[in-house]
């Protein structure tokens, strides 16, 4: 327990109502082999989410009454791993930067749990998938709560692995289909290696601790730990001495490298994004909460949360910034050519998480969460119109064999519109704050390397969001119905439950940009502090060290808007004035197009070059050769031959049946032992 | 008194005897006779040892094996009068089955 942090139990229960409601899905479907009432269902894990989120404002409330700097809410359960002096606690803790994580989680996670309800209960695949799901479901709210409650780097990983799983048993969810299982092992594989990156970063942080006499992962204590050891090094071996720095590195920057591959792999990060694309074969509910919102999100948090480290360690926040302003370009110019809508989703989704880490390696991790948060509005809603989208047409993902939607389903129309602009950038929507905070962050980041080359990246990249994200809605919506005139007849908005999420998330995908206002529009409207959620985070992440001037700022931001309008203004120009001409720039630039649709060959190059050997190892070499013949041939079944021939051809005759011929066998042994004894 | 030697000389050759015996003859019961004898060469030896050394515990082994053959005698031939009622035969080249 930490001197001035108020005890709060009310914590353990955010996390632990999803848990109780997982469990007893669980225990109902795995041992008792029952299934709920669909009300009861609904009731058990719809209500728990929705507790929580209730439970989560409340101590929000306790938060902020306290005094600014001394907002620290602790909840501490047990001693969970006690080993000498090294003792890990079951222990959360609420501070700002928890608080908006648990917001987002709960928030968009009971809007997700209610969407839900409507979107899986079409699904007759199997009749217990709709507990099952949500099972999985609370299961995963409860893995992210512990992520981002937890007061020490094990406990976070113990999320961050409980939210793999739950990704892993979402993706594939509809099994049956061998292509879903299949990318939920890519999902977990490929988060596998950013994890053994993650660990080897977890047990640098312990030896350095220990080695300095604070044998902890608690995060208070590596940060008051941390000036003392920050500016230790280590000496790289000679084969990496090509790198920048060698062969002495400075620890935080190793610490921080490492734990940076881990959030690579958990936020489908350049090079280990390639699981998220495939994700999309989950349900959409899953690809709007798990793979938009929130999971995909802990890499963010995880830099966020240890910002003081990374911000000791310039190296590996260039690292980080370039890595993302790289992925977000990349990603986006992949969306460019796709014609899944759950992919482009999936693709533009990566591309805003490149958006943030480029906000928090250039030292602006208040912009890079509130991105964090306005994306989690916007993608939740792009996603959730998508599933209702892919409701009307009957599971078709295609668009094109879609068009001219909006005429049957106006409502969803109107706010996958919403989701557009807010993701585009349109003034004053939210996405258009906390993507101008990120771009003016690298604008002014003078300590990165290259920091106006990310700001040209990052400002090319939002014209490149503007153009496919309207692409897909007009692809969509607009044009001529592609669809078979039958499906076209029945296409409707979908009910209530799937509706009134996507009004609750349209809303705050336009009004969202209000808690991070930044001060230069305040200043206009006359309000003092207008950036709230910049100083509420503040006295947790450091407030942005560089001041850009508010002239130069809205200069910045009106650059902002024209990459918009450029977007946009190309989209309308290839896609509704003429709609023809995509196909002849397609043929005209095969090549790049080629490259564009098949994703710049990665997964082909994957396959053949980690993939494929690793499989050819795994099977000719460690199955046939190890395994099988090493192991289970000369190891196992060779002594069984070698005893089974000995004794069945020669020693079975010994046994004659004669009762005195035994007596004489044991007579002679006898005599040979005696013999033996008195030589 | 009588010297150790002897006692032992006898011991011996009753055992030998019925070691012989249980292993040359084929009649069940003449080979439990062997056993027994056998164990009573035993008993001599044990008695005589015991005298020799002054002390009792090769007596009281002694009435453990009197005892236990007792009972082993009984068991023996229950199982063969169940065999003889079986087989009509107390030939023990006769109850050979359990082999390879």
């Amino acid at each position: 327990m930490v001197d001035g942090a108020i005890a709060s139990p009310l914590l353990r229960w955010i996390p632990l109502l999803p848990l109780a409601a997982a469990a007893i899905h669980g225990v109902m479907l795995g041992l008792l082999r029952r299934t709920l009432t669909r009300g009861g269902v609904i009731a058990l894990s719809c209500g728990a989410v929705i507790a929580s989120f209730v439970l989560s404002c409340v101590v929000l409330g306790q938060l902020v009454v306290l005094p600014e700097g001394q907002r620290l809410l602790i909840d501490s359960l047990y001693t969970w791993v006690g080993a000498g002096r090294f003792s890990a606690e079951a222990s959360f803790q609420l501070d700002p930067l928890s608080a908006v994580m648990i917001l987002v989680v709960t928030g968009v996670g009971s809007l997700i749990h209610v969407y839900s309800i409507g979107y899986m209960d079409d699904d007759h695949r199997d009749d217990k998938g709709f507990q099952r799901f949500f099972c999985y479901l609370n299961l995963f709210t409860f893995s992210m709560l512990v992520l981002v409650l937890g007061d020490n780097l094990l406990l976070l990983f113990l999320g961050w692995e409980g939210v793999g799983l739950c990704s892993y048993l979402l993706i594939g969810f509809w099994y049956a289909d061998r292509w879903n299982a299949y990318c939920g092992m890519k999902a977990f594989i490929v988060n596998r290696i950013g994890d053994f990156a993650f660990l080897v970063g977890i047990f640098l942080v312990f030896w350095t601790l220990a080695g300095a006499g604070h044998p902890t992962l608690a995060f208070r204590d590596i940060q008051a730990a941390f000036p003392a050891i920050g500016e230790k090094t280590v000496t790289l071996p000679d084969w990496l001495g090509f790198l920048p720095g060698a062969p002495s590195w400075r620890l935080a920057t190793l610490i921080g490298l490492c734990l940076f591959v881990g959030a690579c792999g958990k936020s489908a990060q350049l090079p280990l994004y390639v699981w998220l694309p495939d994700a999309m074969a989950g349900p959409t509910p899953v690809s709007a909460l798990i793979h938009a919102a929130t999971m995909v999100t802990a890499g963010v948090y995880m830099v966020c949360r240890l910002s003081f480290l990374y911000a000791a360690a310039p190296g590996a926040s260039a690292v980080i910034a370039w890595t993302g302003a790289l992925t977000a370009l990349f990603a986006a110019t992949i969306a460019i050519t796709q014609t899944d809508i759950k992919k482009v989703l999936a693709y533009s989704t990566v591309s805003q998480l490149g958006y943030m880490f480029l906000g928090a390696g250039c030292g602006g991790y208040t912009a890079a969460m509130f991105h964090l948060g306005t994306h989690a509005f916007f993608k939740a809603l792009l996603f959730l119109g998508s599933g209702a989208v892919i409701l009307a047409m009957h599971h078709e993902q295609d668009t094109s064999q879609m068009g001219g939607l909006w005429r049957k389903l106006r409502f969803t129309h109107w706010l996958f519109l919403v989701g557009v602009l807010a993701i585009s950038g349109f003034p004053f929507f939210s996405g258009f704050f906390s993507k101008d905070e990120i771009l003016v962050t690298a604008y002014a980041a003078k300590q990165i390397p290259g920091h106006r080359a990310l700001y040209a990246i990052g400002l090319g990249t939002a014209a490149i969001t503007a153009f496919y994200m309207f692409r897909l809605h007009f692809r969509t919506f607009y044009g001529m119905p592609r669809a078979s005139r039958e499906v076209m007849a029945h296409a409707h908005d979908p009910d209530n439950t799937v509706m009134v999420p996507l009004w609750a998330l349209a809303f705050l995908s336009i009004v969202g940009g209000i808690v991070g206002l930044p001060q230069v529009y305040g200043d206009m409207l006359g309000v003092k502090d207008s950036n709230s959620l910049a100083n509420f985070l503040g006295p947790v992440l450091g407030h942005a060290a560089h001041e850009v001037p508010h002239a130069r700022e809205l200069g910045l931001a009106g650059f902002a808007v024209g990459a918009f309008a450029l977007g946009l203004a190309v989209a309308w120009l290839l896609y509704l004035r003429n709609p023809e001409l995509p196909v002849r720039l397609g043929q005209a630039l095969s090549g790049a197009y080629r490259l564009l649709w098949n994703k710049y060959y990665v997964d082909e190059l994957y396959d053949a070059a980690i993939v494929r050997p690793l499989v050819a190892l795994s099977d000719l070499v460690l199955y046939r050769g190890v395994d099988a013949g090493l192991i289970d041939g000369v190891g196992v079944n060779g002594p069984a031959r070698a005893v089974v021939g000995f004794a069945s051809r020669g020693l079975k005759y010994v046994q004659t049946g004669l009762a005195q011929s035994y007596l004489f066998l044991m007579l002679l042994g006898a005599i040979a032992v005696v013999g033996w004894m008195v030589r | 008194m009588i010297p150790l030697e002897q006692v032992i000389a006898l011991s011996a050759a009753l055992f030998v005897i019925g070691l012989v015996g249980a292993v040359v003859r084929r009649n069940l019961i003449v080979i439990l006779m062997s056993i027994e004898l056998m164990l009573n060469a035993v008993n001599l030896a044990l008695v005589g040892f015991s005298r020799a050394h002054a002390q009792q515990s090769g007596q009281i082994f002694v009435f453990m094996v009197i005892a236990v053959a007792a009972a082993e005698v009984a068991v023996g031939l229950g199982i063969l009068i169940s065999l003889f009622r079986n087989r009509d035969s107390m030939n023990v080249e006769d109850v050979s089955l359990l082999k390879w």
